[in-house]
């Protein structure tokens, strides 16, 4: 399998531009998550890897947001982006915009905090 | 996760309706599923899968371990296939090196992961036909499980945990008389298949419990991120090792098995084809396995002979270097998917050049099918949640990392 081609947009432009891709055919959202590059000030970079059912082709897009301007959701284009967005809220505390059910999914609803933050120590907090 | 589990029924204010507690501690959810369902007499209005409860933090804990140690976290991830995660991981990291096993150690990564895919495969068969009452298919899968049991204990130590296949290779060679008994299990095992059917596929019982229930269809199949069997029940060819190849999966004959009707019974016969599948492309891994090493020539990542380590003081520094500091990966990204017995497995590791994965992220197969549970089971019968639940095997370890 070869590395895939990287689309990197700004969040204003993310529901576009993964509308287009869409269209383009990249039917399957295989995988969506978040690498956390604190303390740079845009910390959370979103990976997306889709996938096309019909030309077997991938493409991964990504972007990069602040705690405070986090992008839209995807789960309006792909379903499947429901899950994988709240899971990547709950332990990163992204809270993508519009998403319908933005709760607790891995950890307790009274959690404090979200465990794959780099500023979170990997023993938690005693 | 929801903190309020634990009743076990509610009546909704205003609505017939009544709410349903199922699991998480329920014999028929495979592991610590809880499902709120919301019922109207017998049928299923609302579900919601609820997880978390076997969320054990393996994503944060492989940010703080070495390249090699992460490899023992990952066989705890999906249990059932611990050899397929452990070729996924591999593959990532061997991506990022850019490091080339040689040819015995991708022939016995196939060879083990088919084997994999059985002993998977033996348990969903044996578990959800218990789930619908047919014991005695339970007891038969199991006791051919136990020998791919005690394959993979041979081969690593461990019957479950193993922890085999090593980023450039394998971990100990693999030892003598394991590819006779793999021989003997291939030639044992077809029959073994034929009487599973004989017992299910024209079952009065099972067909009737299973055929025309918890019907998907393939857009909602592609739109809800479902892969593996699943998909291939509702008619989409796809399956990794043929369109995107990994480990030599394109030097071996085999057919993908479909089915179109997008039913339980149809993940059924997809499964249940795939066994003779796996069965084949074992036999032609065992016919071809090419001699040679069985671990990449590569000082400073893969470990040296032990030998070699009582003659050489290079081998010791080596040796000693790996396992106290690890091996630095270069800095850039990798995902690696893979066809595991569930469906699209993918790896997703972010390297900052350092000894440890700065990000370590799993795309679990069952998370993604799981989240279309509801889809199947909406509108359906409570009875057949627990036939749908089988149908569509989640291993709760994978869902929750």
């Amino acid at each position: 399998m070869q590395e895939a081609s990287t689309l990197t947009v700004a969040p204003a432009e993310w529901l576009a531009t993964a509308t287009r891709l869409k269209a383009d055919g990249f039917d399957l959202l295989c995988d969506l998550t978040c690498v956390d590059w604190h303390p740079e000030p845009d910390r959370f970079e979103i990976v997306c890897q889709l996938y096309s059912t019909q030309t077997q082709g991938w493409q991964r897009f990504k972007t990069r947001c602040s705690e405070a301007a986090p992008p839209p959701t995807l789960s309006i284009l792909w379903p499947s982006a429901n899950w994988f967005e709240r899971e990547v809220f709950d332990l990163f505390g992204v809270r993508f915009a519009g998403h319908p059910n933005l709760t607790r999914m891995m950890m307790p609803d009274d959690w404090v905090g979200h465990p794959l933050r780099k500023d979170y120590p990997t023993e938690g907090y005693r | 996760m929801a903190t309020t589990a634990g009743v076990s029924v509610e009546k909704i204010e205003g609505s017939r309706n009544l709410v349903l507690n199922m699991g998480p501690q329920h014999p028929s959810t495979h592991g610590v599923l809880r499902l709120r369902l919301e019922l109207d007499g017998e049928m299923i209005v609302k579900a919601e899968p609820d997880i978390g409860y076997l969320h054990t933090g393996i994503e944060k804990s492989a940010e703080a371990k070495f390249y090699q140690q992460v490899v023992t976290l990952t066989d705890r991830i999906d249990y059932l296939a611990p050899l397929t995660n452990n070729l996924c991981y591999v593959l990532a990291v061997e991506k990022l090196l850019q490091l080339e096993p040689p040819p015995r150690a991708r022939w016995m990564r196939v060879l083990l992961t088919e084997l994999t895919r059985l002993n998977s495969h033996l348990v969903w068969l044996g578990t959800h036909a218990l789930d619908i009452g047919a014991m005695t298919v339970f007891l038969y899968c199991f006791r051919e499980r136990e020998e791919i049991l005690h394959i993979f204990e041979m081969a690593s130590g461990q019957r479950m945990m193993t922890s085999y296949f090593r980023v450039g290779g394998l971990a100990p060679e693999p030892p003598l008389g394991l590819l006779e008994r793999i021989r003997k299990f291939a030639d044992m095992f077809p029959s073994k298949i034929d009487e599973y059917e004989s017992l299910l596929t024209k079952n009065a019982i099972w067909v009737g419990r299973t055929r025309g229930i918890g019907y998907m269809s393939a857009q909602d199949a592609v739109a809800w991120g479902v892969t593996g069997p699943c998909l291939r029940a509702v008619g989409l060819p796809l399956d990794l090792r043929k369109t995107a190849p990994y480990s030599d999966y394109d030097k071996f004959q085999f057919d993908v098995p479909l089915r179109t009707e997008g039913d339980v019974f149809a993940r059924y016969q997809v499964r249940v084809a795939e066994m003779r599948e796996s069965v084949k492309i074992i036999r032609q891994a065992l016919d071809g396995m090419p001699e040679g090493a069985w671990k990449a020539d590569a000082p400073g990542i893969t470990l040296p002979d032990r030998d070699q380590m009582k003659f050489s003081i290079e081998s010791l520094i080596y040796h000693f270097k790996i396992v106290t500091e690890g091996f630095n990966v270069p800095a850039g990204e990798a995902y690696q998917a893979i066809e595991s017995p569930r469906g699209q497995m993918g790896y997703y590791i972010v390297s900052d050049g350092g000894p440890k994965p700065y990000r370590c992220h799993m795309r679990s197969p069952s998370f993604a099918n799981l989240q279309a549970l509801p889809k199947m089971i909406e509108g359906r019968l409570l009875a057949d949640v627990v036939a749908i639940i089988g149908s569509i095997d989640i291993v709760l370890g994978d869902v929750d990392r």
